[in-house]
């Protein structure tokens, strides 16, 4: 096995996204990605049997598309690389029973990886579609992770043999909570994109939302702890209150003071997390990344405390299997020996399990 | 020769020929376990049989019924496998298998499979009888119902044999797709026999908080 620029094929199947993504080294040469979005957005939310069906409906030609892309052989390959976890365990199922079997028929090695480790990796890749052709990752680091699925924060020591978690959402994903803010606001899914639109007209300081788990009693079991569910229920009630006075809501206005408080708490844990561990690095990833609003306070606040911001391209920053063989191409480079092959989905993957 | 994955029930397979019938089979009933052992039992299974993937001339999935999150992972195995190794998928409908089993070892005649679907739902598939070469000869699409639904007099394959079956032989599995194949039957086609909708409600909007 080549271990100084190995060529790795990852696979990404933890929630909505069949992602399958192909590395040389640190050098990306595609990241292919077949999203069942719009197949969930009647319903409001990801459906994990419809992500689960979509996946195997579209591993195949994704894997051809980008072996295609990257213009190599299966043949080629070095090893596999595969989410293994956290994730939808019916959905992460599908990806490693393939990419088990993708390994045996080409006799090559497999490793199994942590989703969110992997969402780290991503910020790892250059070529021609990411941008990120600056100096390279250091660490430590602290990562804010924030999509649909997780809202977590590591401190990352190095990516390959020490990530830590500080803290996670208690409740719901931040990516939800912005799904179910904007089906409150009759707009449709996914929400982020939909509240980032209608706050564009809004004051983010016409309601004072609450910041979940920010008082001072929260501070010592969940300092780095996320909670959501307060928030979407505050902003409910607010709804509620104007509609049952006969009044208009204020739609721009609840909307960008709800996305004002997601924020703004994402951030005061996230540059705490910097201060108190003393890390001047922060890394962004998730599909929340693409936030136009959690974008531009993360530079200025990061900018006003000395910290480093690092944002992948958000092609990367969304689930991806780029990013998953980016991890893989690392764990090889680092010397780490293959996955056996009897893993196991793990929907509830610890992010200290980098590999499995 | 043919690499077949079934994964409909438990975790099956195997390496199979028209020759040489089944030469390397493994098999699981649990099933929980798919996802886990299914790359293992694919390798344990190409070494014994002592051949490579560039060997064989197709790969079987076994398309089901089957509840769909295990279901799944066979399929998704075989698929891949038949990509990576540069050769046709050939699906195959898991009851033939159990059919073809059961009219290998000496059945004659009407006969129903009958399958677990959990929820207290069963998956059927009605044969009329085996053909000359041995291949079971099914009498409509394999279907889903109420165990009481197939135990009522007026059930349109009522008094038909029955036999429910736990596990599906991935050998059983291959060696249909040897037959058909040899034999110029249609193969089964490449989508997953789930036989029910992904079950979501459509929510009629956000609940209240106040009162
Ligand atoms: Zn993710």
């Amino acid at each position: 096995m080549n271990r100084t620029e190995p060529l790795v094929l990852g696979i990404e199947t933890s929630c909505d996204e069949t992602g399958i993504g192909i590395v040389r080294g640190t050098s990306l040469l595609s990241n292919t990605i077949a999203s069942s979005m719009d197949e969930h957005a009647r319903y409001g939310g990801v459906v994990p049997e419809i992500a689960a069906r979509a996946h195997l409906d579209e591993l195949v030609p994704a894997i051809d598309a980008a072996v295609a892309e990257a213009g190599i052989r299966l043949s080629d390959l070095d090893a596999i690389a595969v989410t293994c976890g956290p994730g939808l365990s019916g959905a992460l199922m599908v990806g490693v029973g393939a990419a088990k079997a993708l390994a045996v028929a080409l006799d090559k090695p497999i490793y199994a990886v942590n989703h969110l480790v992997g969402h780290v990796g991503a910020d790892l890749l250059r070529g021609p579609t990411s941008t990120n052709d600056t100096e390279p990752l250091e660490y430590p680091t602290i990562a804010l992770l924030v999509s649909g699925g997780h809202t977590s924060l590591l401190l990352v020591r190095d990516l390959v043999s020490d990530v830590e978690l500080l803290g996670e959402t208690i409740d719901d994903a931040a990516g939800e909570a912005f799904d179910k803010v904007a089906r409150l606001l009759g707009l449709p899914y996914p929400g982020g994109p939909q509240i980032d639109r209608v706050a564009f007209d809004g004051n983010p300081k016409a309601i004072r939302f609450p910041r979940g788990l920010s008082q001072p009693k929260d501070m010592a079991a969940h300092r780095y702890d996320f909670s959501f569910s307060g928030l979407k229920t505050s902003v409910a009630r607010f709804v509620e209150q104007r509609q049952d006075a006969g009044e208009p809501v204020p739609t721009a206005d609840v909307a960008a003071s709800f996305r004002e408080a997601v924020v703004d708490i994402l951030l005061t844990k996230a540059l705490a997390a910097c201060a108190d561990h003393d890390v001047p690095r922060l890394l962004l990833g998730g599909g929340v990344i693409a936030n136009a609003r959690l974008r531009q306070v993360a530079t200025e606040r990061t900018d006003a405390a000395g910290v480093v911001l690092r944002i992948p391209p958000l092609s990367l920053c969304t689930d991806n299997g780029a990013m998953i063989a980016a991890l893989g191409a690392q764990l090889i480079m680092a010397g780490h020996e293959p996955s056996t092959l009897e893993f196991g989905a793990d929907s509830t993957l610890p992010v200290g399990q980098i590999q499995v | 020769m043919l690499l077949a994955i079934d994964t409909s029930a438990g975790t099956s397979v195997a390496v199979v020929d028209l020759e040489r019938g089944i030469i390397a089979e493994r098999g699981e009933p649990d099933t929980m376990r798919h996802a886990e052992i299914v790359g293992p039992f694919i390798l344990d299974c190409l070494r014994e049989a002592k051949v490579t993937s560039a060997d064989l001339s197709g790969v079987v999935g076994g398309m089901g019924p089957g509840p769909f999150t295990g279901l799944r992972v066979g399929i998704a195995s075989a698929s891949v496998f038949a990509l990576g190794a540069g050769k046709p998928l050939v699906p195959v409908i898991s009851h033939d298998a159990i059919a073809y089993g059961h009219y290998r070892r000496g059945h004659t005649g009407p006969l129903v499979v009958v399958t677990d679907a959990r929820r207290r739902e069963i998956y059927w598939s009605a044969y009329s009888e085996a053909d000359a070469v041995g291949l079971p000869v099914r009498v409509g699409p394999p279907g889903l119902a109420k165990p009481a639904e197939l135990d009522a007099p007026n059930w349109q394959h009522a008094g038909w044999p029955r036999l429910d079956a736990a596990t599906v032989s991935a050998g059983e599995l291959g060696l249909v797709a040897e037959l058909s194949y040899a034999h110029r039957r249609p193969l089964a086609a490449n989508e997953p026999l789930y036989l029910r909708s992904p079950d979501v409600t459509l929510s009629a909007g956000p609940k209240r908080v106040s009162r």
